[in-house]
């Protein structure tokens, strides 16, 4: 049998099981052989947060989304246009996001009465003709992987465990994946266990093989590897970027960095990844708690280290007075706040972007402070590097927002040269910095750089300049405690000047030819989504520019006019409407907030139709008259159907973003 | 999980890597400009002056001293010495010096502290602290009582203390410092009085010695709020029965004339006897072992101090035995780690092995 192979210009594929069967895993081999092949790509985990929900139910499906194209891409994918499904629970899961036409591949051998019943199925849907719209492959991969690896003799169970990789050799043959970095990568991971490691490779090789040779698949699909500027890559999820950033602003500024932290979703793989990096000079304290953790990290500011704690929103509230009190010490401080679905403990392992305010106002008295947010994983790299510099060279905590969809997911990363990175001056004083009533030089620790405003930073050890600092307020200039009124006023108006004088890049618009009458701001992760929605409204010949904060606080200075350009200005926030509120009130333009708090990043396809009527509204159309808006979401026919000249001939994969 | 061996370093003393004075010191050196504002007559101002007295003779470089604090009159000590310092916020002493000490290894650091301070809101950082023995001295200044917000009762009120915030009573039941700190397993616990300046400066003379965490508790009286309650230990008249004297190596006798002193007592506990009562006489007493690595040993000694009123306690040094430090080890990782693989590449850590390149 001749096996056709189709070329397509982009695929989203999810894999789902049980929590336990390795999901996360083979999503992240999935995507290192699609990086290393060349494709752009951008995932998404999607788990539960319990560790090991019971086998089989509904709230222990963990799923991994991966969307990978041979062109730029901006989000991990509204729809799959292939599921695989490792048992039924995983099935009836994802069924619903699932279009039709789409191809599911089924692992069969959890498929009995009493399984099917426990989710609700009273009939096999694999057999009720239910999934009809689908193209199903439904297989015994459990029971085929024991096949693969019977002579290595372990139990059933073990052998089972192996199924995911089998999985993945089939999806890997299905779309021509390179697997040599999965061998590796299997020969490392079971190095101390050679059955294991044997059984493995059998069973993934395996799966490679009975693509090829069984006759389930007429077709094999070819993605071209992406054209990306030229230049070195790698796939990078927001976590691990966050955590070289960090180390690479440190060593850019020539500090010794010590993070105080302590566990919680979704934050605690930067805590992982720094506390391997000992050698780059990284100390890693894992703190009794996230007061305890904030407070280590701002004591070894004190000693003249770079203090770093990481956490999510829960935790910045129990840090919230030990970060006012390095806004009156002014001290270098880099607060991390992955955000995850709140208020309270919420959803831990679901994205939201609702800390916005809290990080900007949730201390007591004035205490301002710089706010910044990455876009994208692999921003959190540069993100990081840019809250070192706002720290050390302006003596301020520095808050960094990141969330759980950029945490976990991942995309590639053009590798920048380390020299090419800004180098950050301390400018420790280390000398008396002025003349005491007495004559006699003297050391003011709050002397002020005229350009800056930051304070004068002498660190303990320094001889001759030895002065007490505290969390009551200070003079001027001395430092000494004061209750004066005029002095009070005079500290609070310069530490908000400090931080509004920051020295931030002028905020970018995408407006192609300048005559978009709506803008759309975003802030965060939300770039991809809304650069996808956006690219999907000018396909179908809507005028639209997007602009993208990554600086919060203090805002580009630009942005007013910015908004004020625009007759609508869209902005679209996983929240009820934060950022919205802050720019109402900073630039009384009356911005129109789109909302959604779903725990899930914003879909493109929604986005697009309400970017597209809102465009129509500013044209004056009727809302009855109104199409761009539902053309732009039900973009479904894009660089797929040019790739497939007979249309959706055998109706298993289609274009869903409707990007170029 | 599996453990290491951690490759235990020796065990220096408590100054080690603080660089030394080239020139003797004097008190007024340690003198800061600020105006002192206690009330007149606190115990703060002896602990001061003894504290200022004491430092010139550790020979220590007076730009490596760091004295954090938190939140409370006695917080307000760093203010009046001529070193670093840094005053805090409620509680949260312990945490910072822990990443201040851990950071600098040539800093002689030292958390002053109270008993609503490190025992009610910042309890767990100093349980977490004397866990992992970090090598910083505390001083936890306890006077029993909430002085800086006028009168409450504190973790350490005896029982039935009517305040302006319990009129009918305390129905709390006090901590007992000293058990405290060794129940979390404090390598250097120590008791002793604001207004014995010798005693208190041999205590703090020991406890900037040892390596690792150094709990000392400074009985000190409150005028305004709670005036004389450690009168027992002032009063010439009933002093001698009130203080326990723990002195290494020495049987624990005491009170006018020596006619009182411990003994074991049942399972793992002691009691104060007689000595004429003794059938042994003074052989039966229990002579003072600071190096016991059981805590259990100064915890019975520490149950010596009465809940209630107190009319008598043990003040000396209860344990002190050496536990490699938290600071050091953290520190030794670093070094470990890149004596093994050389210092980080940067670029090479970001690169990373799974790369590819657009040509």
């Amino acid at each position: 049998m001749t096996i056709e192979v189709k070329q397509l210009d982009r695929v989203v594929i999810r894999f789902a099981g049980d929590s336990g069967d390795g999901m996360q895993l083979t999503g992240d081999r999935f995507t290192a052989e699609t990086a290393s092949f060349g494709n752009d790509l951008s995932t998404l985990p999607n788990f539960p947060a319990e560790i090991r929900a019971p086998a089989g139910t509904l709230p222990g499906v963990s799923s991994f989304q991966l969307h990978f194209a041979d062109h730029d891409i901006l989000t991990p994918g509204d729809a799959p246009d292939v599921l695989i499904a490792m048992n039924p629970a995983a099935l009836k899961a994802n069924l619903k996001d699932v279009p039709r036409g789409s191809t599911i591949i089924v692992d069969t051998a959890d498929f009995t009465a009493r399984n099917l019943k426990r989710i609700g199925y009273d009939e096999n849907p694999l057999e009720s003709g239910e999934l009809e719209a689908y193209h199903v492959v439904a297989l015994n991969l459990t029971g085929m992987t024991v096949e693969s690896v019977k002579e290595f003799g372990l139990s059933r169970k073990d052998a089972s465990r192996a199924k995911n990789m089998y999985a993945l050799g089939l999806v890997s043959w299905l779309f021509q994946r390179p697997v040599e970095s999965t061998i590796t990568f299997l020969e490392t991971k079971f190095a101390g266990k050679p059955d294991i490691r044997d059984a493995n490779i059998a069973a993934f090789r395996a799966g490679y093989n009975f693509g090829e040779t069984a006759e389930e698949f007429s077709v094999r699909y070819e993605v071209k590897p992406a054209v990306m500027p030229t230049g070195n890559y790698r796939n990078i999820s927001g976590n691990l970027a966050l955590a070289y950033g960090l180390v690479a602003g440190a060593q850019r500024a020539g500090l010794a960095m010590v993070l105080g932290a302590y566990p919680i979703t979704p934050a605690s793989d930067v805590l992982h990844e720094l506390s391997k990096l000992k050698r780059f000079n990284v100390t890693t304290i894992q703190a009794e708690d996230e007061i305890a953790g904030v407070g280590a990290a701002l004591g070894a500011s004190f000693g003249g280290a770079l203090g770093v704690t990481t956490s999510s929103g829960p935790g910045i509230s129990l840090k919230s007075e030990t970060i006012g009190l390095g806004v009156m010490l002014e001290l270098p401080l880099v607060v991390c706040d992955i955000q995850r679905a709140g208020p309270s403990t919420g959803m831990p392992t679901k994205t939201e972007q609702a800390d916005l305010l809290q990080v900007m106002f949730g201390r007591n008295g004035e205490a301002p402070l710089p706010v910044l947010a990455a876009q994208s994983p692999a921003d959190c790299f540069a993100i990081a590097v840019e809250a070192t510099r706002i720290a050390v060279t302006y003596r301020t905590p520095v808050i960094v927002l990141s969330d759980g969809y950029l945490a976990n997911g991942s995309e590639p990363w053009q590798i920048p040269a380390v020299e090419s990175l800004p180098t950050i001056d301390p400018s420790f004083t280390v000398e008396p910095n002025a003349t005491g009533a007495d004559g006699k030089p003297t050391y003011l620790p709050y002397l002020r750089d005229p350009e800056t405003l930051a304070r004068a930073w002498a660190i303990p050890g320094t001889a001759g300049l030895d002065h007490r600092i505290g969390g009551l307020e200070k003079e001027d200039k001395t430092g000494n405690i004061s209750y004066d009124p005029a002095n009070h006023d005079l500290m609070i108006r310069t530490r908000q000047a400090k931080i509004d004088g920051i020295d931030v890049p002028p905020i970018a618009v995408d407006d192609p030819d300048g005559t978009a009458k709506v803008l759309v701001l975003g802030w965060g992760s939300t770039y991809g989504p809304i650069g996808a929605a956006v690219r999907r409204v000018r396909r179908v010949g809507g005028k639209i520019a997007q602009a993208h904060l990554r600086h919060l606080n203090p805002f580009p200075s630009n942005l007013g006019d910015l908004l004020k350009s625009y007759e609508k200005v869209l902005v679209p926030e996983m929240n009820l409407g934060q950022l919205a509120m802050l720019l109402r009130a900073k630039y009384l333009v009356d911005v129109v907030s789109y909302a959604q708090v779903r725990g899930m990043p914003l879909g493109a396809a929604e986005l697009a139709e309400v970017i597209g009527n809102l465009v129509e509204e500013t044209e004056g159309i009727d809302d009855d008259a109104r199409h761009m808006g539902s053309a732009a979401a039900s973009l479904t026919h894009g660089e797929a159907l040019r790739a497939e000249p007979n249309g959706r001939s055998n109706g298993q994969l289609h274009e869903s973003e409707g990007a170029r | 999980m599996s453990t290491v061996d951690l490759g235990l370093p020796g065990l220096p003393g408590g100054l080690r890597g603080v660089p030394a004075a080239t020139e003797p010191q004097n008190r007024k050196e340690y003198v800061s400009d600020q105006e002192v504002r206690w009330c007149p007559g606190c115990g703060d101002y002896a602990v001061l002056a003894a504290f200022q007295g004491f430092l010139p003779e550790l020979g220590i470089k007076r730009e490596n001293v760091a004295m954090v604090s938190g939140i409370g009159c006695s917080s307000r000590f760093p203010y009046y010495l001529s070193t670093y310092g840094m005053h805090s916020i409620h509680g949260r002493a312990p945490a910072i010096a822990t990443g201040l000490a851990t950071a600098r290894p040539d800093l002689s650091v030292w958390v002053v502290t109270g008993d609503g301070d490190a025992l009610s809101i910042g309890g767990n950082h100093l349980i977490h602290t004397l866990r992992r023995n970090v090598n910083l001295k505390i001083l936890l200044f306890n006077n029993r009582i909430y002085g800086l917000t006028k009168g409450q009762y504190s973790p350490t009120s005896e029982p039935g203390k009517v305040t302006k915030s319990t009129p009918m009573g305390s129905v709390d039941t006090p901590f007992n410092p000293v058990s405290l700190a060794l129940g979390a397993e404090a390598t250097f616990v120590a008791r002793t009085v604001d207004s014995d300046r010798k005693h208190l400066t041999s205590v703090l003379r020991a406890a900037a010695q040892h390596r690792g965490t150094s709990f000392v508790e400074i009985y000190q009286n409150c005028p305004i709020f709670n005036d004389n309650a450690f009168d027992a230990f002032k009063n010439p008249e009933t002093r001698d029965d009130a203080i326990i004297p723990l002195v290494h190596g020495e049987p624990i006798r005491f009170g006018v004339d020596g006619h009182l002193g411990v003994v074991r007592d049942g399972f793992a506990s002691l009691a104060v006897r007689e000595v004429a009562d003794l059938p042994g006489g003074e052989s039966d007493l229990v002579v003072h072992d600071a190096h016991t690595e059981d805590p259990a040993y100064a915890f019975a000694l520490s149950r010596l101090t009465d809940a209630g009123v107190l009319h008598q306690a043990p003040i000396g040094i209860f344990r002190q035995v050496d536990r490699p430090a938290y600071d050091d080890l953290v520190r030794q990782q670093i070094t470990t780690a890149t004596e093994a693989q050389g210092p980080g590449d940067l670029q090479q850590l970001i690169t990373g092995t799974d790369t590819w390149t657009v040509d």
